[in-house]
């Protein structure tokens, strides 16, 4: 039924023919793609200076840094900031994480050289100022506080620490009540100063802008920042898998309903087993109705609103967890159906007709992850970020298809131990 | 974008709207039903959210478990939403594999099976959900404030329903509601995307106009009486943070006045997201803002309306800063509510609104999926029209327009003050 008229497609699977990538005079690497079927634009991209350069006692001081870049520079203060930024209906964010800190933003087309200078501002020349910080400090402890009534939250704060040990990813990276009171103006200043700058940086920009246009203006804002003394990350120390399952219980009085986190590690983004174990993870909990985790605990079981799995694979680590969210008393028995769940996975794999229906799910949804310019975006960024070729997505169906069930059973066994998992769970 | 689009109505009533997008091969199909918790009365609430969940659940045709992997399958997107007014279905697929959807919508719009054991082990899951939804801080105050405002229209439930009426009903409850609402002549269909609409047209006569048109419906007619006075509650429960919750009585959707404040909406609290998909923008200009949460009488501050068929509420939502009590809390925001009452506001300031609205709207329309969305939405509370017309309609508000409503509907006798007070780690 769906048939092409009027003008031929555009191919909406980004490649080398539609992907502009550039590098500015200072090493920023710029990536583009024009769409010009909305008047807007989409911006996002990433510098590496995430939370790995913070002490144990400034806990949260990157994500702090990241939250205050907007609250003043030497040109603007943050309520002028905001006002050029609002006042067109564009918005500019910074986020942060163990590795990057990362930003995103999005204008029409007209105002995107307005955005960029903003971008270049916030990044470059941000002041700190102290009535500022002290307004922000406000708001990100009383964010503590409501993070330690979530029973989400602090079952994910506690699965890290049962995962990660010592290492430094167990940290959580909005820190504590106690550390976000200890940093200072001077604290956020050195590590602006010491982490920020544009080696490593990479910034995409997609929507109604022609590339070079993209690549002019962004030159223009941030191609002459020079950061000489840029410090460059430690070296991390090697993750220790878990020897026994560990398992920890926050309690959080009043809750009517408890978070159960089960987990384990999983592959690196660049890893060779990554799609096997991500398509074992569709199987286990996320394909139709949130995989056979969502069968077992929810369909058959009537446990739990949502009970899925999720892999997070990164560049340097990666976690495979199952979520639950089960009445307080039905915590045990949803543990276990998990588990059960884990087992059968390791020991009889999966059947054919489940990789080809998680397969022929990857390959097909893939058009609609490019329907929006920030998702096209993301894209970029990804493909940049893990090195995957300007070709990626074009190759990505043969990369899917090629995955067997032995690969997928092979990971699974790789990664899931069931007799030595992390488990965590947060309520009354 | 362009707002070109095709409506029909099949001899069943059901209404399609069509509207081809051919900016990538993806089809977003939406099946809206005039059904929601408004019509719902005690005993029997959250059972129009409650058949939304049934209504994955399985047909003879698509059995329980086969209806989701075939969407995933072909590697289609898809959920549903119950509010207050309505009841929705979408699936956002590839282009080639859109039959599937509307084969699926047509099946389900008669045939779901409602089996006692499927509503047995859904019960338990929807009161998890409610579960998970009691949480929340905001849920509990929420709810109360519903209740108040909301004495007699049936507006005073939350969408999930009261636990004592998940607990106790029955499939066939279920099922008579399913079969009375869910009828070609309540239900709008919108599809946007890679189509062709004569052949598309075709194909959605051929599978749903066979279904046989409903009785009428008779809907509750319960309005709200007017409220006489200022009302004020508090709830409470674990943790350190106060919230404060303002809401005033509020015009439905396609009253004339629903635009001013619009404006007054985006002048106060910021530019309200009008997209289900597509993002909104920060709102640290807004005038709350800078008086509440610059001035730290609040750690974050928000507002906004529901879209709704009947008057519903207007609410602020504030977090109240710690070194705060929330009568200061709340005398600052009346102190900015009765300055937009007395003083005009600039044309500046509306021209600002209009551009963050034109903006906010250039965000929905790289979305095939939030295109489809407007189009069936619009038509629950108002017409499409509703939508292409916004910013025309904005544009032509004066600042004597914004004072007028402002007056009008922001009076504390027209208002619940609600405040959730924390009672420490305690339960």
């Amino acid at each position: 039924m769906a048939k092409q008229t009027g003008k031929p497609l555009q191919s909406s699977l980004p490649g080398p023919e539609d992907i502009f990538q550039a590098t500015l005079s200072n090493g920023i690497t710029l990536l583009a793609r024009s769409n010009f079927n909305s008047p807007s634009v989409s911006m996002s991209g990433y510098l590496r200076a995430g939370s790995i350069f913070e002490s144990d006692e400034k806990l949260g001081l990157a994500d702090f840094v990241s939250s205050a870049l907007m609250r003043g520079t030497q040109t603007r203060t943050f309520d002028s900031i905001y006002n050029e930024l609002e006042s067109v209906g564009a918005s500019l964010g910074f986020d942060s994480s163990v590795h990057t800190a990362s930003f995103g933003g999005r204008a029409l087309a007209e105002d995107l050289p307005l955005l960029l200078q903003l971008l270049s501002e916030s990044l470059t020349t941000p002041t700190f100022p102290k009535k500022e910080i002290e307004k922000l400090r406000a708001q990100l402890l009383t964010g503590l506080n409501i993070r330690a009534q979530d029973t989400a939250d602090m079952a994910a704060l506690n699965f890290d620490k049962l995962l990660y040990g010592n290492h430094p990813y167990s940290r959580p990276s909005d820190g504590y009540l106690e550390t976000i009171q200890s940093i200072t103006q001077a604290d956020l200043q050195k590590f602006h100063r010491r982490h920020f700058g544009p080696r490593g940086m990479v910034i995409a920009i997609v929507g109604a802008i022609a590339p070079t246009k993209a690549l002019e203006v962004a030159e223009r804002f941030l191609g002459s920042w020079q950061v000489p003394g840029q410090v460059v990350a430690p070296e991390l120390p090697p993750l220790k898998p878990l020897r026994k399952t560990l398992m920890r219980h926050q309690r959080i009085a009043g809750k009517s309903q408890s978070d159960l986190i089960v987990g384990v590690f999983g592959p690196r983004r660049k890893d060779p087993e990554f799609f096997a174990t991500s398509l074992a993870n569709s199987i286990l909990g996320q394909f139709g109705m949130m995989g056979r985790i969502g069968e077992s605990v929810r369909e058959r079981s009537g446990l739990a609103y949502y009970a899925y799995s999720s892999l997070s694979a990164g560049a340097h680590s990666g976690s495979w967890e199952v979520f639950a969210g089960v009445n307080p008393k039905n915590v045990k028995r949803a543990q276990d159906l998990i588990i059960k769940e884990l087992k059968r996975l390791i020991k009889d794999g999966v059947t054919r007709a489940e990789l080809a229906d998680s397969q022929a799910n990857y390959v097909g949804r893939l058009p609609l992850s490019f329907e929006s310019n920030g998702g096209v975006a993301g894209s970029l960024i990804n493909i940049h970020r893990y090195n995957l070729g300007l070709d990626f997505y074009q190759r990505y169906a043969g990369i899917v298809n090629r995955v067997t069930r032995a690969e997928v059973m092979e990971a699974a066994r790789k990664y899931l131990n069931p007799e030595a998992l992390a488990i965590s769970t947060a309520g009354p | 974008m362009s707002n070109t689009i095709t409506q029909v109505t099949l001899k069943n009533g059901l209404k399609v709207m069509l509207k081809e997008i051919h900016t990538a091969p993806i089809i977003s199909s939406w099946v809206w039903y005039r059904v929601g918790s408004k019509d719902e009365i005690a005993g029997k609430t959250g059972i129009s959210h409650w058949v939304e969940h049934m209504q994955f659940k399985g047909t003879k045709k698509f059995p329980n478990g086969i209806l989701d992997k075939a969407i995933s399958r072909e590697g289609g997107s898809w959920n549903a939403f119950t509010y207050l007014d309505w009841t929705t279905y979408f699936e956002t697929m590839p282009a080639a594999k859109i039959d599937l959807a509307l084969r699926l919508e047509a099946d389900r719009m008669k045939n779901s099976l409602f089996k006692e054991e499927e509503v047995a082990s859904e019960r338990t899951v929807i009161i998890s959900e409610r579960e998970g939804q009691e949480n929340e801080p905001l849920f509990h105050l929420g709810e109360a404030m519903q209740q108040t405002a909301f004495r007699v229209h049936p507006y005073h439930h939350e969408v999930i329903g009261d636990m004592a009426d998940l607990q106790t009903m029955t499939r066939d409850d279920l099922y008579r509601h399913y079969r009375t609402y869910y009828v070609p002549n309540n239900a709008v269909m919108a599809l946007a995307g890679d189509f062709e609409t004569k052949a598309m047209l075709k194909r959605i006569k051929e599978l749903f106009e066979k279904i046989p048109a409903g009785k009428p419906i008779q809907r509750l007619k319960r309005p709200e009486p007017e409220q006489k006075g200022e009302v004020k509650l508090e709830v409470e429960g674990p943790g350190e943070t106060t919230y404060l919750q303002v809401s005033y009585r509020f015009p439905h959707a396609s009253h004339p006045d629903f635009f001013a404040l619009s404006v007054l909406d985006s002048l106060l609290a910021g530019a309200s997201n009008i997209n289900m998909f597509g993002g909104g923008i920060s709102h640290k200009t807004s005038r709350l803002y800078r008086a509440l949460v610059d001035r730290e009488f609040a750690v974050s501050a928000s507002g906004g309306a529901a879209v709704t068929i009947d008057p519903f509420v207007y609410s602020f939502n504030l977090t109240v800063h710690p070194k705060r009590k929330p009568a200061e809390t709340l005398a600052a925001l009346d102190e900015q509510i009765q300055l937009i009452q007395t003083k005009l506001v600039s044309r500046e300031e509306i021209t600002r609104a209009i551009k963050q609205a034109r903006a906010i709207f250039a965000y929905g329309s790289e979305n095939i999926t939030n295109q489809a969305f407007w189009l069936g939405f619009a038509e629950m509370f108002a017409t499409y029209e509703w939508f292409t017309t916004y910013l025309n309609k904005l544009a032509r508000i004066t600042p004597q327009d914004v004072q007028r409503v402002a007056r009008q509907y922001f009076q504390p006798k027209y208002r619940v003050v609600g405040t959730y007070l924390p009672k420490g780690g305690k339960p």
